[in-house]
């Protein structure tokens, strides 16, 4: 059985279209994530998998359920972590965890071993109210309340945006424990980076599935050969290489540009010559350029660019 | 070379807390200097007290040549600032958000009427002018708020996490326009979540425990810690952090 | 029953714990009761007195000159007759008439008794009771002095005042304003504290969390209400004791029918701000729902301020409406008049109605998702 089953969703305010044809599948004990950024309709297909919208057509189910028509039974399993920071300010760490807890109809000490690895980390704050923690240590909390009644699926909305590189590779550890625990997890992200450490993930963007499956059959699908580009001036560089011949796209990355072309024009090792030979003359200083593999960041703007133009 | 932003032994204390301790550094003149560092290392409260909005508990310095304990009003002027938070009124329309920034800075009606045509045709947003900003795609909005940011040809642009939650290709789109920026000779001062972000940047200083840990261009800071790109030398650095955010 | 107390426990550290709220909810009621009490008794000085009655009779000269020597009250005129009283009044040239008898003097002598009327301008019936009362010292002290000397004995003499509020016959007393008070407070404690609060969570997402969680919907808004009908039980008291011990308010009819009347509107309230919690989605703007939507109806049509009967005939329909209306004249009865149940039954039955159809459309209308 899939955890989640999402089919063909569709969801507007007005007249604007948040989510069109939305078709998923969940297995279950898997990390998924749902990588898009801002506006992409990512919130929107959390609410309604937690019951807290209902969609204008198609259907889903969670952990087998019903999101319509059992959406009482769907709150009793599932844990959900809003986007924002949605807990009580004015009580404390414990006497939030409690309250969730009782919520759900059980105790903290029922469950304790469920939320020990991180709980243990906020412990010496327990009397601490929830509005002075800092921003790592909300978050820990806020995954707590939504752990402490053992869920069968997790859902966490974008549980890392606006989180520095050090406290996210954190959070990530802690999912990763998680679903070692046999929890699903439904995760979502504006950050590509993290796509590979999920088992699997769905792009979305402007209220679409572009692609989805494992990250590395995400990467392999990516239809052109792809260089990495390093020549100083930078910025010029980008530049002028867009404007060269075969030239398909080019973004920066970091420290070097990416460059995909065809790959049928020509053999790979000529293709890396030329280019090279090309920026050379063009009177770049500091030129390298290497064949490399694709990332989720650069399928997402292949794919995105290919939606636009459908 | 001119320097834009010179700070000495700046310090910001809240009661015993001491959220920025005695950080000096100088940025020039069209620069892109990106401010990075851990939630909580201080990266915040230093731009405030550099935009003016804060006074420093000690150390002092200057920005676009002015005090920055004795003439914040005149910073105010001379700086645009641009955050992913607040940047542009969503229910005004997209000519009246320029009216409006053009205004506060005091720009004529005639330089606001320039302005306007100069900035909907280089972003290529002629056709949404009378459209209300909440309709526009978030990485649009990005984008107008930051050349509105500009409108009044500031010596610096202070942006914080400009691109939090853009769509890869516009993110990078953006980063175009602050080289354009950089290119016409605007010191940008940046803070920023993506780590590949900060490569694109001419130095970059990584603020840890309320002090500056590191400052250097990307490439001298990745020979420094032995990093192979500039998230790897993040984690070094606030890895040292003791203050816990 | 474990949920609904933890629900519980959880409001009540919200309201202990916000030193705002806490300020609002216990200082408001004594603020309010010190502002309506004493602000708006001002003290009034020069009121002007017109005479009707026969200037040659010796005791009623006698009295006018005592009132003009009062320091509150300047005679003005003399009247030939009452007809001319209330165009003095509308013209805004006199305060209040007090019009003596044919042979007041003489029958004073003769049977012991004289009728006085005094007729004060209803218009503003705060002032013009106050005046009155003036009047009616005076009177009372003139009325001694005199049978003392007719007969060596008190209370053998005795004016007969009767006393007319022109425009407002149904003559506003001065405590009028301790119901109209203790109206007003439960309807801001009750209605803007639980929309507000509830308000509150759906602004900071919490309300996204207990919708995603088994608990009933239902339970929330009991829990969101049961303190706040505690609290409202508290400044219930505080009033009924400040207008006692302060105000000397009395409370003549039965505390029991006053305490189910006042639980009665407390549930009114707490539906209404139900209704608003539904509606608004912004703190700010529940505040102003509240403030705007139902404070200042209730301030100016429910008869606190402006007394029902002189509001034109639409006004009048309007004010049908407002529950508070139908709580403060039920209190008025209950503690001034001191009328028991089956005076009111007919006001009881308005604001019971009133309450089951505003607390199932709110019921009905909180919605189980977003």
């Amino acid at each position: 059985m899939n955890a989640i089953e999402i089919h063909d969703i569709c969801k507007s305010y007005g007249r604007v279209r948040a989510l069109s044809g939305v078709s998923l599948e969940v297995k279950e004990g898997e990390i998924f994530g749902l990588i898009g950024p801002d506006g992409a309709g990512k919130t929107t297909l959390f609410r309604i998998l937690t019951t807290l919208l209902l969609a204008d057509s198609g259907s889903a189910s969670v952990a087998g359920l019903d999101v319509v028509k059992d959406y009482a039974g769907i709150r009793r399993i599932i844990g959900y972590m809003p986007g924002r920071f949605s807990l009580y300010q004015d009580l404390s760490v414990k006497e939030n965890l409690e309250f969730f807890a009782t919520v759900f109809g059980t105790t903290v000490e029922e469950n304790y071993d469920v939320i020990r690895d991180i709980y243990s980390q906020i412990e010496p704050f327990r009397d601490r109210r929830a509005g002075a923690l800092s921003g790592g240590m909300k978050q820990k909390l806020a995954l707590c309340c939504a752990l402490v009644h053992k869920p069968s699926v997790l859902f966490l909305d974008e549980p890392t945006t606006g989180v520095d590189a050090v406290s996210r590779r954190d959070f990530w550890n802690m999912l990763a424990r998680i679903k070692a625990s046999g929890v699903t997890v439904f995760v979502s992200t504006p950050y590509m980076d993290e796509a590979s450490l999920c088992d699997r993930v769905a792009l979305i963007m402007r209220g679409g599935i572009i692609d989805s499956g494992t990250p590395s059959k995400i990467e392999s699908e990516y239809p052109y050969a792809l260089y990495a580009v390093k020549g100083t001036p930078m910025y010029p560089l980008l530049k002028y290489l867009r404007t060269a011949d075969g030239v398909l796209s080019c973004f920066s990355f970091g420290s070097v540009h990416h460059l995909a072309v065809d790959p049928s024009a020509a053999g790979v090792g000529e293709a890396r010559q030329k280019i090279l030979s090309d920026i050379v003359s063009a009177g770049f200083r500091d030129c390298d350029v290497q064949e490399i593999r694709p990332g989720i960041e650069d399928c997402f703007m292949y794919l995105a660019g290919r939606s636009r133009q459908n | 070379m001119e320097n834009v932003i010179e700070i000495h032994g700046l310090t910001k204390r809240f009661g015993s807390f001491t959220a920025v301790d005695h950080i000096s550094f100088s940025v020039r003149k069209g620069e892109i200097f990106g401010f990075l560092g851990a939630n909580g290392a201080g990266k915040t409260t230093a731009m405030r007290i550099l935009c003016g909005l804060s006074v420093p508990t000690s150390g002092g310095g200057t920005v676009a040549g002015y005090d920055i304990v004795r003439e914040p009003e005149k910073i105010k002027r001379h700086i645009g600032y641009m955050s992913q938070k607040f940047s542009l009124y969503s229910d005004l329309k997209v000519w009246e958000n320029i009216r409006l920034f053009g205004g506060i800075y005091g720009l004529s009606d005639r330089e606001i009427a320039d302005k306007t045509s100069e900035i909907l045709s280089s972003l290529g947003m002629a056709d949404v002018r009378d459209s209300f900003v909440a309709s526009l795609p978030l990485g649009w909005k990005q984008k107008l708020a930051f050349s509105i940011a500009l409108i009044h040809e500031p010596d610096i642009v202070f942006l914080d996490e400009p691109t939090g939650g853009v769509d890869p290709e516009t993110r990078r789109r953006f980063w175009e326009l602050i080289y354009d920026a950089a290119s016409r000779g605007v010191t940008v001062f940046v803070t920023t979540h993506y780590m590949d972000e900060a490569e694109y940047c001419d130095r970059v200083s990584v603020m840890v425990d309320g002090r500056i840990g590191a400052l250097d261009s990307p490439a001298g800071l990745k020979r420094t810690y032995g990093a192979e790109d500039m998230d790897g030398v993040f984690r070094i650095l606030a890895g040292r952090a003791l203050r816990k955010e | 029953m474990k949920e609904f107390l933890a629900f519980v426990r959880k409001e009540f550290n919200h309201i202990f714990r916000d030193r705002r709220t806490m300020l609002i909810v216990l200082i408001l009621p004594v603020v309010q009761m010190i502002l309506f009490g004493y602000a708006v008794r001002t003290e009034i000085e020069h009121a002007r007195v017109d005479i009707v009655g026969d200037m040659s009779d010796p005791e009623v000269r006698r009295i006018v000159g005592r009132m003009d020597s009062n320091r509150y009250l300047d005679v003005q005129e003399v009247l030939p007759s009452t007809g001319f009283i209330s165009s003095r009044f509308r013209r805004n040239e006199s305060d209040v008439a007090v019009c003596f008898e044919r042979d007041f003097g003489t029958r004073l002598r003769k049977t012991g008794t004289g009728h006085v009327k005094v007729v004060g301008d209803g218009s503003d019936p705060n002032s013009a009771q106050m005046v009155v009362n003036y009047v009616m010292g005076v009177l009372r002290s003139e009325q001694t002095e005199i049978s003392a000397e007719l007969s060596g004995s008190e209370s053998s003499v005795a004016f007969t005042p009767s006393v007319q509020l022109m425009y407002n016959p149904a003559m506003k007393s001065a405590y009028n304003f301790v119901p109209g008070v203790m109206g007003l407070i439960m309807m801001i404690i009750c209605s803007m504290m639980t929309s507000v609060s509830i308000v509150r969570e759906k602004e900071t997402g919490t309300m996204e969390l207990l919708l995603a969680s088994p608990v009933k919907p239902l339970w929330i808004l009991v829990s969101k209400v049961l303190p706040y009908l505690l609290v409202s039980t508290v400044n219930f008291i505080t009033i009924l004791l400040l207008s006692r011990y302060m105000m000397g308010v009395p409370l003549r009819g039965s505390l029991l029918l006053l305490s189910v009347v006042a639980v009665l509107f407390v549930f009114t309230s707490l539906s209404l701000g139900l209704l608003i919690s539904v509606v608004a989605s912004t703190q700010k703007t529940a505040l102003l729902l509240s403030g705007m939507g139902l404070m200042m109806p209730t301030v100016l049509l429910s008869g606190i301020i402006f007394p029902c009967e002189n509001m034109p005939a639409a006004l009048q329909w309007l004010s049908h409406l407002i529950p508070a209306k139908w709580f403060i004249i039920m209190v008025k009865k209950i503690m001034i008049q001191g009328a028991g149940f089956p005076y009111i039954i007919k006001e009881f039955c308005i604001l019971a109605g009133m309450t089951v159809f505003l607390m199932t459309v709110g019921v009905r209308k909180f919605r189980i998702r977003l």
